[in-house]
């Protein structure tokens, strides 16, 4: 089969997708949002005419909020962002962005958070996708528990894990690139999106590995004599094209989102897409390759025992 | 009889679908919550410190909350949710938090101003740095006073009233007076204070003023107090409906708020039913496309599975959020991947030949071990995101966690049943190409 005849080369391509995404996330790292920093975010609407950026930027300086971002949303939103701020300094911030009522606007959001809140966050944030990789690990070593030759059921959770450490490394290199260039910001939803796709990504690999499994317990049964790597190869190309038409209808509804979703959403589609894009790819092309060498290894080990 | 199955089904979903309309209305019984980050509102955050807190703080905490819901009422919000709520366990820090969600109140300072502010009622004993010094008819406190902790706070407070004084009493006629009335644990703690200080001024401080500074006559039992300081009918008045809603147990501080305004709420919603509608529309389109009849069948199950999936949010209930309608979206393109690992594996069974309904049998089988671990592992990632806590992941958590369950219970309950009732037992042509897959006229499979 293709794909297991040419690992080699897929091992690099993947391998070097990997590096660019982690020198990414290294050089250009995101901003986290204020729900991790603690912070206020405001968000405006000018009801006439905007003032133009600078003007809003020597108002809002003027006020001493510790380093504040102002940037504009749509045709008529500012959206400010600063240290949490006291009831008074969010009246000043409103008073300078109106211009003292010269420049009528509403406020559409005001959100602010405090750092203790923002520090339970980040701490719960690593938690979970910490602990969604050893469930998923111990998950699949307990499913595969009975596929034990010529790859160990520990083989196919630790595979699956180096998976989808790809799967979300990938995405969010992608996400430092956008941000770098958009100036979004690590927020919940994008936590949100690892996470689904860890949870989704897992999918494909586990439909090919369930074929790894159907064939190796088939060829036991019948007494077929078949190297492992074809078992891969064969297991691979027939949910071929399982794993392009999900990915489709995944990715189709996720455009959904991307085309007239909300504006608070957008970001958390895009990376899912760019996650399920990889993952897919990643799935066919990387995991039972994976697989490959760890056989290689648990045979030579088992024929070490023998002797 | 292999269409009773079938006629089940549509059976269930005609319910379903009579149960969604019937509930849509504005007077419902089963309306879609939505969270306040569709509905507009605002979301509160405080801190409760109980570091002074000796023994029972659950007590402390719960009578907290039930102040606060007096006073969020006293606001006039509809539906407001008021909570309890731990800091977790992996934060390093333990703090108690008090949640309000307030649906439809957009003005932030407005509602910290009526919730938030926290009056706080104490007891202490004044000790005074130098005796008190009388120069003719006044006597002139020494200001450098020390107050000690009784522990008695507004926490023990059951009721408060106001009595206006007889001319009887020692003081001016019709002077107010504000009666304290504590609970029994209260009760207890004031007799005991009033027994090991008779002499001595108790000073009794709201936010940390000094209000009133009686000086204790006698042992005092039953646990009433009554308080005659300086008022005017209207401060007495205000100061016992501030004791009676807002005697607070405990002293919070706002560690976080969150509004979100009508029209932002309003246009979030929109653009999610739109998303969620096109979303929709492109799958089932695919699926028509290149499965054919069965990719049409598992559009019918899709549309079963939208069903179960609204009645759930609708009856159990769920809040809807901006990131809940994600998760509903996405669940739309993940239900159909079961369909879809059946197909491919009946398509498989018809290439061998096997007769179209074997292959559904057979198909289904071979389909399931794959769809039960991957079922699972996303409900397991969804648990774990749910646990997380914060309105918005939990809305994405539960949505993304039930539509996953009832992507189970279609692909496998609904698809099956259809596809046995429908197919044929020996396949013609034309069912050949019905059955194919692709995009062009031929089956290319075949």
């Amino acid at each position: 089969m293709f794909v297991v005849r040419h690992r080699t080369f897929f091992f690099w391509v993947t391998g070097l997708l990997l590096v660019a995404s982690v020198a990414a996330l290294i050089l250009i790292p995101p901003r986290l949002s204020i729900e991790f920093t603690g912070g206020t975010l405001v968000e405006v609407a000018y009801t006439g005419e905007r003032p133009p950026h600078e003007e809003l930027v020597a108002r809002v300086d003027a006020l001493d909020l510790g380093e504040p971002s102002v940037r504009e949303t749509g045709s008529q939103g500012v959206t400010v962002r600063s240290h949490t701020l006291s009831p008074e300094e969010h009246t000043a911030l409103l008073g300078a962005l109106s211009n003292g009522g010269a420049d009528p606007l509403t406020e559409l959001r005001f959100n602010s958070i405090g750092p203790s809140l923002g520090r339970e966050l980040t701490t719960k944030a690593l938690y979970a996708i910490g602990a969604v990789f050893l469930a998923i690990m111990l998950y699949i070593a307990f499913a595969f528990r009975k596929v034990s030759r010529p790859v160990p059921a520990w083989g196919y959770g630790v595979t699956s894990v180096a998976m989808l450490a790809i799967d979300i490394i990938v995405p969010a290199g992608f996400f430092a690139v956008y941000a770098y260039f958009t100036g979004a910001q690590v927020d919940t939803l994008f936590v949100i999106a690892l996470l689904a796709l860890m949870g989704y990504c897992i999918n494909d690999v586990i439909v090919i590995f369930d074929r790894v499994r159907e064939h190796l317990k088939a060829n036991e049964e019948r007494n077929i004599k078949e190297s492992f790597e074809e078992t891969v190869g064969k297991s691979i190309t027939e949910t071929l094209g399982r794993s392009i038409n999900t990915s489709l209808t995944v990715a189709l509804a996720l455009l959904a989102i991307i085309l007239v979703g909300s504006e608070s959403t957008r970001v958390f589609a895009l990376v899912m897409l760019v996650g399920v894009i990889v993952g897919t790819l990643s799935s066919i092309v990387r995991s039972a390759p994976l697989l490959i060498p760890i056989a290689a290894w648990a045979q030579k080990r088992e024929a070490a025992k023998k002797q | 009889m292999r269409y009773l199955p079938a006629l089940t089904v549509l059976a269930i979903a005609g319910l379903l679908t009579w149960f969604v309309i019937s509930t849509s209305g504005p007077e419902t019984k089963f309306p879609i919550k939505l969270g306040l980050d569709l509905a507009g509102g605002t979301e509160l955050i405080y801190k409760a410190d109980t570091s002074n807190i000796v023994s029972d703080k659950q007590g402390a905490l719960n009578s907290l909350r039930d102040v606060i819901e007096n006073r969020v009422n006293l606001f006039g919000v509809a539906e407001p949710r008021v909570e309890l709520e731990q800091s977790s366990a992996v934060a390093g820090e333990v703090e108690d938090r008090l949640l309000l969600e307030l649906p439809g109140v957009t003005d932030t300072q407005a509602a910290i101003a009526a919730i938030g502010e926290t009056p706080v009622l104490e007891f202490k004993l004044a000790s005074f740095g130098a005796a008190p010094v009388t120069t003719g008819t006044t006597t002139s406190i020494n200001l450098e006073q020390v107050y000690t902790d009784t522990g008695l706070t507004g926490r023990y407070l059951k009721s408060s009233e106001l009595q206006f004084g007889p001319a009887s009493a020692g003081g001016v006629a019709n002077q107010p007076i504000i009666v304290l009335n504590f609970n029994e644990e209260g009760a207890a703690l004031f007799e005991k204070i009033t027994t090991e200080n008779v002499g001595k001024p108790l000073a009794i401080l709201l936010d940390g003023e000094v209000i009133s500074s009686p000086t204790i006559q006698e042992p005092i039992t039953g646990g009433v107090a009554t308080i005659t300081g300086q008022f005017t009918p209207t401060e007495a008045r205000d100061l016992v409906r501030n004791l009676n809603f807002g005697a607070l147990p405990v002293p919070i501080e706002l560690a976080g708020s969150n509004t979100v305004g009508p029209t932002l709420g309003i246009d979030a919603y929109e653009a999610g039913l739109l998303a969620t509608v096109i979303g929709f529309a492109l799958v089932a389109l695919f699926m028509v496309l290149w499965y054919r009849l069965p990719g049409l069948v598992a559009v019918i199950a899709l549309v079963i599975y939208m069903l179960i999936t609204i009645a759930l949010i609708k009856v159990v209930p769920i809040t809807l959020t901006a990131s809940g309608i994600a998760a509903l979206i996405l669940s739309i393109g993940m239900a159909v991947d079961a369909n879809v690992l059946i197909f491919e594996r009946m398509k498989e069974e018809l290439r061998l030949g096997k007769a179209p309904r074997d292959a559904v049998h057979i198909g289904f089988g071979r389909a399931w071990p794959a769809i039960r671990d991957g079922h699972l592992t996303m409900l397991i990632s969804s648990g774990i995101l749910f646990w997380m806590g914060t309105s918005i992941v939990q809305g994405f958590a539960l949505v993304f966690g039930l539509g996953v369950i009832a992507s189970l219970i279609t692909a496998v309950m609904i698809t099956r049943v259809f596809l046995v009732a429908i197919l044929p037992e020996e396949a013609s042509p034309l069912w050949r190409t019905l059955l194919g897959t692709g995009f062009g006229h031929k089956p290319k499979n075949t």
